[in-house]
């Protein structure tokens, strides 16, 4: 199942592509009819024992991944790193310097692949459309009043169309955190499926802020919250509030993904974002990809790591595996 | 070693050096603070279970070394550890700990070589809770008076303790820093398997400068064992191992006036209710039946699942299992070592071979084990009724028997049905549940919501023929006081 959704991703070469949304099976779809219908199917789910989760993805982060195996994993990384930009201070220069990094993060070396997508906000959507022409490296827009999404539906809904005409291949949403933790689970999910429904053929991420959600049943009901809404991604965060991505919170998303690939639908992928600034980290989260869902979701179309200063110690450690001597982290541009 | 589940992500093989260590061709026995020659001579071989490699040779004590061990004993029980103020007990304690720490990477290879269990269990759990027993009971040794034993709690005199092979160090730490804090010295016997790290805490303690004969460490196999509880000059006796000697311990010790505690098998059962957070479940029955290839004696090794959830919590178990990594002790990715020894490597393959034949379905996930030293994959147990050897009797190896239940008091009636009682676990979202459960349960040792987690402020120990006695935490503690 997972094999012929995610083959559906996949372009010529790889790259990922604009894409037919999330499947949801009839069955699924029903338990959104209803508010009443929908809290008893998330409250129905079963729990996450926090002690449980911290302990199994802290043995994970024992893993020691040397060699052959940590060459592997750093182009892996690098081709799944959204690389973002999103600074009030932000300009066209930057972005259009980014852009430049994310085809070629390393130009003095052809092997490095180039990054999954750029991630900015709707007015700068433009200026990245038009570098990355032709690269293959998506463009990712924050929208839905984000970080805080304290917004009206239809002002949400405009900044979509916004980033969607400027010629974004991916929109990044916030949830309505309020509205959950109030309970107003059937809110939070119409607009999930309204900002879908505007986002047409571009691939939706769904960001849980799970720093503000408190808990990881919370998480995992969020989780299922956005993919009955039609995600094609579960985001961890904004990279806005503290805590931002963890291992745990990723666990609790990725077998939410494939309890949704089980149930017959899917695929969801899954992106981490806030706090992955080293290598060590990223592999991390590969290493709990691998071992928890596997294979099917270890490829850009299905997880993504949102980040900026992590790119280049990718590369630095990918020049140490290869040549045996730490770079200077001057032998890297800034962006 | 074993089979990738999927193979992008492939890991490179990661093994800890062996160089951290240096073991010496062959080990004397440590009597009155040096390492001797035994007077009766004998020897044996100490063998890497993961390659069958012989390791070292080990001196076996006769009963005149034994004899020997037990004078030293008690003369540095009379002379110096039995009158020395527990402030100074204390300092002795808090040092060897520290250089247990110190020495933990050493230690750690070492056990994983000697034992066969995986590197990253012997060093994250064996060798650090191991110097948490010696801080823990650190602390005691001058507080004494305090903890609720009376208000002049006095030591028993010289402690004869035999120990096995599943935790070798651990085991050491577990009966050595509550005797010691107590103000009694100790002879201590080894298993015959896995004497090594024994012998390198020796050499701590040495180091240490702990007071020539407070700790003896006399190696060999059960005759060993036998002549040290039989020694007259042994005023308590502690053991941990299997039931079998554990009664021929009580046999001949009835009448003597030794103080006994016993630390026997177990057969625990792990309950799974339809409530339960299941992805944290299914780690927790890994953990309780594969942590250490489940050669633990509080092993959740009898799944007990409430029916409702049985098929997906077998379903997520097989998966889960089949990314468990097999194979070199060494190797810091490895999950599940090698077993220690060919004999016990034949009673896990009677016992498996046993369920089949009586009808229970065999599961395990396609790995392939190394050729040479002594393999058994994770197995699980499907159709298993309470009746089958697989159920009742302690296979001490990775395999797991499941067993559904349908209510509570079912689930308890079947758990309580065994003739052990060392441990159990309850998984459940409902804490009146977990209350409930561990009213009911007859286990010395309940987890709520977790297994096979261990702590030196917390009593261990069993029921009915998992043993009696308590080792860890204040009740511990009265196992080496005459209150």
């Amino acid at each position: 199942m997972s094999l012929d959704a995610s083959e559906r991703h996949v372009e010529p070469g790889g790259r990922p592509a604009r894409v037919a949304p999330a499947f949801l099976p009839a069955a699924l779809a029903e338990v959104a009819s209803s508010d009443a219908a929908l809290r008893r199917f998330l409250h129905g789910l079963p729990g996450v024992d926090q002690v449980g989760a911290e302990l199994r993805t802290a043995a994970l982060s024992t893993r020691s991944i040397k060699s052959a195996s940590k060459l592997w994993a750093i182009d892996a990384a690098i081709s799944m790193v959204d690389l973002t930009t999103l600074e009030g201070a932000d300009t066209p220069g930057k972005v259009r310097s980014l852009c430049a990094k994310a085809r070629h993060p390393d130009p003095q070396d052809p092997t490095v692949p180039s990054v999954a997508a750029v991630c900015v906000y709707p007015d700068l959507v433009a200026t990245a459309k038009k570098e990355l022409a032709g690269s293959g490296v998506a463009v990712a827009s924050v929208a839905t009043a984000f970080p805080s999404g304290r917004s009206s539906l239809a002002v949400k809904l405009a900044d979509v169309r916004d980033a969607l005409a400027a010629g974004a291949d991916e929109v990044d949403m916030v949830i309505d955190r309020g509205a959950f933790l109030q309970g107003r689970f059937l809110e939070v999910l119409e607009e999930v499926r309204a900002v879908r429904e505007a986002c047409g053929a571009a691939r939706l991420k769904v960001i849980l802020e799970t720093g503000e959600l408190a808990t990881y049943d919370n998480v995992r009901r969020a989780s299922w919250l956005a993919m009955l809404g039609g995600a094609d991604f579960l985001k961890t965060s904004t990279g806005k509030t503290s805590p931002a991505a963890t291992l745990p919170v990723a666990l609790v998303m990725l077998e939410a993904a494939r309890e949704l690939t089980e149930a017959g639908g899917g695929p969801v992928g899954v992106k981490v974002a806030g706090g992955i600034r080293t290598t060590k980290d990223a592999i991390r989260y590969l290493v709990l990809v691998n071992e928890t869902v596997g294979d099917a979701w270890l490829q850009p179309q299905m997880f993504r790591i949102g980040a900026s200063s992590l790119l280049n110690d990718l590369l630095m450690q990918r020049a140490k595996q290869r040549n045996g001597a730490y770079a200077s982290s001057d032998d890297f541009s800034l962006e | 070693m074993s089979e990738p589940v999927g193979g992008l992500f492939e890991y490179a093989p990661a093994p800890e050096p062996r160089s951290l260590v240096s073991i010496r061709p062959s080990y004397g026995l440590f009597v009155g603070g040096e390492f001797v020659d035994p007077v009766e001579g004998g020897s044996l071989k100490t063998i890497n279970p993961a390659s069958e490699e012989v390791l070292a040779e080990v001196a076996t004590a006769g009963p005149a070394d034994v004899d020997r061990a037990v004078r030293a004993a008690r003369r540095a029980y009379e002379e110096v550890w039995g009158p020395m103020p527990g402030r100074e007990r204390a300092k002795y304690l808090f040092r060897v700990a520290r250089m247990i720490q110190e020495r933990a990477r050493e230690l750690a290879v070492l056990e994983s070589l000697d034992n066969g269990k995986p590197i990253r269990e012997s060093r994250d759990v064996d060798v650090p809770l191991a110097a948490a027993h010696f801080f823990y009971h650190a602390g005691w040794a001058d507080k004494l008076s305090y903890a609720g034993l009376g208000p002049d709690p006095r030591p028993l005199g010289v402690a004869g303790q035999v120990i096995p092979w599943n935790f070798p160090l651990l085991m050491a730490a577990w009966k050595l820093a509550p005797a010691l804090a107590a103000g009694n010295t100790c002879v201590l016997k080894p298993a015959e398997t896995t004497p090594l790290s024994a012998l390198l805490l020796a050499e701590i303690l040495r180091d240490a400068e702990l007071p020539p004969g407070v700790v003896n460490v006399v190696t060999g196999a059960g005759d060993t064992g036998a002549s040290l509880v039989a020694h007259p000059g042994v005023d308590k006796v502690a053991f941990t191992g299997s039931t079998e000697v554990g009664r021929e311990i009580r046999r001949t010790l009835a009448g003597s006036g030794k103080r006994l505690t016993l630390e026997l098998g177990g057969k625990a059962a792990n309950v799974v209710f339809d409530d339960a957070p299941l992805s944290q479940a299914v780690e927790g029955i890994v953990n309780g039946i594969f942590f250490n290839q489940g050669h633990v004696c509080c092993a959740g090794s009898r799944l007990l699942v409430q029916e409702s959830v049985a098929d997906a919590v077998v379903d997520r178990l097989k998966r889960r299992m089949e990314t468990l990594r097999i194979g070199d002790p060494l190797d810091k990715n490895t999950d599940v070592g090698a077993i220690n020894s060919s004999g016990q490597l034949d009673k896990i393959r009677e016992l498996s071979a046993a369920g089949e034949a009586e009808g229970a379905e065999r599961w395990a996930p396609a790995c392939r084990l190394p050729e040479r030293g002594f393999w058994f994959p994770p197995t699980v147990f499907t159709n298993v009724s309470p009746s089958q050897r697989i159920a009742r009797e302690e296979i001490f190896g990775p395999v797991l028997s499941v067993i559904t239940f349908r209510t509570a008091e079912e689930a308890v009636a079947k758990a309580n049905n065994t003739t052990y009682g060392l441990s159990a676990g309850v998984w459940t979202e409902k804490g009146s549940r977990i209350l409930w459960m561990v009213h009911h349960l007859r286990a010395g040792v309940v987890w709520a919501n977790t297994f096979n987690r261990f702590d030196p402020a917390s009593p261990f120990g069993g029921y009915k023929e998992s043993g009696f006695g308590r080792e860890g935490g204040r009740h511990g503690l009265e196992a080496y006081l005459d209150a």
